[in-house]
């Protein structure tokens, strides 16, 4: 069902919990669909410093929120706003297809964060 | 690309190969689903899968050296439920023997009512063979549950009209192991005179089923469930019970059900019904003894904990709870990584969008829906495994919390 690096991902996930004073937060999901994750950004002179997340959800919801924070660190914003949800489960060697709607919405967060980020931080 | 590597072989590799050399120990709780096929069961049916080979329909020495075989387990699935053997037919499954029951009574009972009345939390064999019939023009009462997942009979002796023929209730839920009062039902529909079948697939084997004193007309038991193999089950028709078959073919069960016998599963079931009713009052307290315990040890060393299901009403080894703010597909696989098999009402388990049906029905909170775990036990387990269980479940649960935006310390 998943791969090798999904549960890797899943049991350890990198990057957990929230970010203190964060530039941007984005939130994606709703409980009625069982998946909610939200991302926390430490941005500097247009660059990602720091990611943090937290997710309600699947072992797909939790690996895909630790992937992105990997993949957004260091990245400058528009880099990060060219992340897809699909590059994302490739970054994981794919994810079973039930789970590539449901459950694939890390970088979706991740772009509301910095969406959040430009809005507030002008 | 490179193929992906499965979760089941992962696990299987944690077996021999987890952190610090350690295996992990496999432990089933899961025995809703499925159960550890019985070593007497397999015994018992493997010289039907060797020289024993001959199709029961056939006059000749090899046909006559298995029929006996057919009809002694008939004899032994009939005597669980206190019915004559004429009247069980042997089916593939528990979905065939709800889908039978149902479809072959609306067919066959078409021109006196086009009405069926079910409950909201039946297994989907049962809901979707009426919503099916419903698309033929057949119309559809499903009654609710309340919060403990329990059946009003006032509503349902108020949902019974003229032009009903049919009320499907089952005798036990699989998810929740809320216990129905089916003599009750029984006792309704017979001053009613309606037709009555109920899906005892989960409570068969696990506490005392008797048509004869509930009143049942339809009654469909699957041999998975209590120790038989897979594809093989039973349909209880009431003797003078008319019905349309859903297989038709050759002369096979009375000409009610078409199909070779399965006689290696069919001799296999029967001696598990058998070994069901004899040791039914021994593994009932045993299995609830470690139910209760685990039921107990969880509610005491976790915090918002949620009980789904009848507190009281219950089958013996079923345990449904949800913890609050984490998902259950999370909480199943980091179950798994330490060998402990449960399953979840989570949509992400479901192969849906949407969790579970019968916690829907129960009204709990969608995103409890989604938490919902359901340890289910069987008379294999142990003490220890429940100990066990209780040991590493805690700090899962906090890890999972800890990792939750819904959380709030």
């Amino acid at each position: 069902m998943y791969t090798e690096k999904v549960m890797d991902h899943f049991s350890n996930p990198r990057n957990v919990g929230e970010i203190e004073n964060p530039d941007g937060v984005g939130e994606v999901g709703n409980a009625s669909c069982g998946d909610i994750m939200k991302i926390f950004l430490k941005v500097e002179n247009n660059i990602i410093q720091d990611v943090k997340f937290k997710t309600f959800g699947c072992g797909a919801a939790i690996a895909t929120s630790s992937m992105v924070t990997e993949l957004a660190i260091g990245k400058t914003l528009e880099e990060a706003l060219e992340l897809t949800n699909a590059a994302v489960a490739e970054a994981l060697d794919g994810l079973p297809p039930a789970k590539m709607h449901c459950s694939n919405l890390a970088a979706d967060a991740l772009h509301e964060a910095i969406k959040n980020y430009k809005e507030s931080g002008q | 690309m490179k193929p992906a590597r499965l979760l089941n072989e992962i696990s299987l590799s944690l077996k021999y190969m987890s952190p610090g050399g350690m295996t992990v120990k496999h432990i089933y709780m899961d025995y809703n689903a499925t159960t550890p096929l019985r070593p007497e069961a397999l015994d018992a049916l493997l010289p039907y899968l060797k020289e024993d080979f001959g199709n029961p329909s056939s006059v000749h020495w090899a046909g006559r050296a298995v029929s006996g075989a057919v009809e002694k387990a008939r004899e032994q699935v009939a005597r669980l439920i206190n019915c004559s053997a004429a009247e069980i037919v042997f089916v593939s499954c528990g979905t065939e023997g709800d889908n039978f029951a149902i479809k072959g009574t609306a067919e066959a009972l078409r021109a006196k009512g086009d009405h069926i009345i079910t409950t909201t939390v039946e297994h989907p064999a049962v809901l979707a063979s009426c919503q099916a019939l419903e698309k033929q023009g057949f119309r559809v009462t499903y009654l609710d549950v309340d919060a403990d997942g329990m059946l009003d009979l006032q509503a349902l002796e108020q949902a019974i009209e003229e032009k009903t023929i049919l009320i499907s209730i089952m005798w036990g839920n699989n998810e929740t192991g809320t216990v129905f009062p089916i003599e009750e039902v029984g006792h309704i529909a017979r001053k009613y005179k309606v037709r009555f079948h109920t899906d005892a697939v989960q409570a068969a084997g696990k506490i005392p089923v008797d048509v004869q004193s509930a009143n049942v007309d339809l009654l469909v038991l699957s041999g998975h469930k209590i120790g038989a193999p897979k594809g093989v089950g039973a349909l209880y028709i009431r003797k003078g019970s008319r019905m349309v078959s859903l297989l038709h073919g050759g002369h096979q069960e009375r000409n009610r059900r078409g199909g070779t016998h399965n006689v290696a599963s069919i001799v296999a079931f029967g001696l598990a019904c058998e070994l069901a009713g004899a040791e039914l009052e021994a593994n009932y307290h045993r299995v609830k003894a470690l139910r209760d315990r685990l039921e107990r040890g969880i509610l005491s060393s976790i915090t918002e904990v949620k009980l789904n299901g009848h507190p009281e009403k219950r089958l013996p080894g079923t345990l449904n709870v949800s913890f609050s703010y984490i998902e259950g597909e999370s909480l199943l696989l980091n179950l798994d990584m330490k060998g402990i098999a449960a399953s979840s009402g989570s949509a992400c388990t479901s192969g849906s969008l949407e969790p579970s049906h019968v916690m829907g029905a129960m009204g709990v909170d969608v995103a409890l829906a989604h938490s919902s775990t359901r340890f289910s036990l069987g008379p294999d387990n142990t003490e220890e495994e429940i100990d066990y269980l209780l040991e590493i479940l805690p700090p899962i649960v906090q890890r999972l919390r800890e990792m939750s935006p819904l959380y709030n310390k």
